[in-house]
């Protein structure tokens, strides 16, 4: 053993970590790369791709996925999934639209009501999945489905049809449309204001994780529950705060689908929450919880956006949008992966 | 080795205590005492409760006879969080460590620092990395970085950490689960220095091992057990090691595990061999 010094800043056997390594070290260096590939790609590909104005979309586009994906990812950092994220905003819009039209109440009454219920239904994921103790897989799959029957079912029952009435003309619906779905135009870019709220919500999931006792404790109960368990994390409460979160993130998505468009479908979201999930893991969040990061997750988010819009401005079929996804997902994991294992074997 | 004056009432005194899983008699009739600056070892084969006697003094269980007294007063511990806050710290065979965590984060998981208020309210970042650093280094672990997931040390040094985290946190009495069981000579030398540099802090120990030899090399008191009853108990001035083994091993077994030690002496390792299999029970 070498004689150390404990006043000297550097430690004479930590051989140079160059700030690359410590980069490398990063969880979303592996999305960071992905996504400038993307970006060049389509920049070769779409010549429409590189205009201000494309800029826009693509931000709005990744931003809807982004909302949802930064809770998701802090959720899957705590090792466990949530399968009914997708439908839980498709649940929340239909709230706040029906109960403002049926009370034919102030929609910022129906918002609120929307607001209690979904974090509500976080709750009761967080609460069955420490209860019962059974994998979250199965408990928000179960979640999952109730929803989606709940949404067509009490959609009919209340309006007679799959979607909701329009409450375009009730009171506070533009103060709400303000909030919650207003863009601003800076020369020839349209920007939403979900974008705002995106990184508003990155912002906070950040400080959380990195600097609050309950992002250690997230990390500690996804990569060792017992372990946390037995150092006094209250790792029942951290879990059901998760959920909570996502409910949270639902709501605000919810709500800009509301007041886009004035009209809820009720059989939308389904098969979003698999886009969360994998903006989350694009963004180098384990599978298996303890490690990621909320900007990694908005990493995924955007490379989302730049794919789905990219492959407009191509002018290709759509239909590719999957396979390109498909094929993005493996090489992301891959990449982080092998990122990983390079910087965890150093010196 | 520091002969530690002996202070008026031990810190962990068990007399007499027995445990009862329905009709089974996991432990019967077990004394032993903890000093402020001494080690008590607690030696044992598998299955002879060694788990039991731990889960008692960590709080996991209550014992159904005899008294435990913590610093000559009576009680009965009701849940490892009593156990903590009466000065009693266990240190698992799993560590209770988060492998992907940085060092400095697993050090101070469950009682973080902050600074600041309200929303401001923040790990105080500097003092946990500094602090890390700074009790590790008084342990005598000098880490190249705590900034490294704790995965990535070495059995022995994650062992080090968990007992460097108790005695950081105001451990009086230190409760060792087999710290040296899954580790090579060199590695349970290592640990066997931080348990004696834990002690030389004026902190009580109690070391759970199967392994006479680690047990000579830095224990005080002797306590050993076989099928949950007390088979034998010394000080370290009225033993030795070969008397350790022999009690350990048992009459019979003795002269095939004598001519093993004959070939090599000091502390090899013997920890991974069943000594008795005769004597194999479930581990509870």
């Amino acid at each position: 053993m070498t004689a150390t010094a404990p006043q000297a800043e550097h430690d004479e056997r930590l051989i140079r970590t160059s700030p690359l390594r410590k980069l490398m070290g990063r969880p979303e260096l592996g999305s960071i790369v992905g996504a400038i590939a993307v970006f060049l790609f389509f920049s070769i590909a779409a010549d429409s791709f590189l205009r201000a104005s494309s800029f826009g979309t693509v931000l709005y586009a990744a931003s809807t996925i982004g909302i949802m994906a930064v809770p998701v990812a802090l959720l899957m950092i705590g090792g466990e999934f949530d399968l009914s994220a997708g439908v839980m905003v498709t649940s929340s819009a239909l709230i706040s639209s029906m109960f403002s039209y049926q009370m034919t109440a102030n929609v910022w009454v129906g918002v609120f009501v929307s607001l209690l219920v979904t974090l509500l239904i976080g709750v009761f994921n967080g609460f069955m999945l420490t209860r019962t103790k059974l994998p979250s897989f199965i408990i928000t799959l179960g979640t999952f489905l109730m929803l989606t029957g709940l949404n067509l079912g009490l959609t009919k029952l209340i309006s007679g049809t799959v979607s909701t009435k329009g409450i375009g003309d009730m009171e506070g619906f533009e103060a709400a449309k303000a909030v919650f779905a207003s863009q601003i135009t800076i020369g020839s870019v349209n920007l939403k204001v979900t974008i705002l709220w995106w990184f508003v919500l990155i912002a906070l999931a950040t400080w959380i994780l990195l600097r609050t006792r309950a992002g250690n404790w997230i990390f500690a109960v996804g990569g060792e529950k017992d372990a946390a368990r037995a150092t006094g994390v209250p790792v029942n409460k951290t879990r059901i705060g998760l959920y909570m979160g996502v409910a949270f993130a639902a709501w605000v998505s919810g709500q800009h689908l509301l007041f886009s468009y004035d009209v809820v479908q009720s059989g939308e979201g389904v098969g979003n929450e698999l886009t969360y999930i994998i903006a989350a893991v694009i963004g180098g969040c384990l599978i298996t919880g303890g490690y990621g990061s909320a900007i990694g997750s908005a990493v995924g988010a955007f490379i989302f956006g730049m794919t789905s819009k990219g492959i407009v401005y191509a002018e290709w079929n759509p239909d590719w949008f999957k396979f390109f996804l498909g094929a993005m997902l493996l090489l992301a994991t891959l990449l982080n992966a092998w990122v990983r294992k390079r910087a965890e074997a150093r010196s | 080795m520091s002969t530690a004056a002996q202070s008026a009432a031990p810190l962990v005194q068990l007399d007499d205590v027995s445990k009862f899983y329905g009709n089974i008699k996991a432990l019967e009739g077990v004394s032993l005492e903890v000093h402020a600056g001494e080690i008590t070892c607690v030696l044992g084969d598998n299955g002879a409760g060694k788990s039991t006697l731990i889960k008692i003094i960590a709080g996991l269980h209550q014992h159904d006879a005899g008294t435990f007294r913590i610093e000559g007063e009576e009680t009965t511990l009701v849940n490892p969080r009593d156990a903590l806050d009466r000065g009693i710290a266990t240190v698992f065979q799993d560590l209770a460590v988060v492998p992907l965590m940085p060092v400095w984060r697993n050090f101070f998981l469950g009682s973080e620092p902050t600074r600041g208020r309200g929303p401001f309210r923040r790990l105080d970042v500097q003092y946990m990395r500094e602090t890390t650093r700074s009790e590790l280094l008084r342990m005598g672990i000098d880490l190249r970085d705590v900034d490294q997931p704790i995965g990535t040390l070495s059995g022995g040094e994650r062992q080090c950490v968990a007992i460097a985290r108790a005695v950081h946190f105001g451990a009086k009495v230190l409760v060792l689960d087999e710290p040296t069981a899954a580790l090579g000579v060199k590695q349970s030398g290592v640990v066997l220095k931080y348990v004696a540099a834990a002690r030389d802090a004026g902190l009580g120990v109690v070391l759970i091992t199967h392994n006479p030899h680690h047990a000579y090399l830095v224990g005080d008191r002797f306590v050993l057990l076989k099928r949950g009853a007390m088979s034998g108990s010394s000080t370290k001035q009225d033993t030795t090691l070969d008397e350790l083994t022999r009690q350990m091993a048992g009459g019979s077994e003795l002269d095939e595990l004598s001519h093993e030690l004959e070939r090599a002496p000091a502390p090899a390792q013997i920890g991974g061999h069943t000594v008795a299999p005769g004597d194999d029970k479930p581990s509870s």
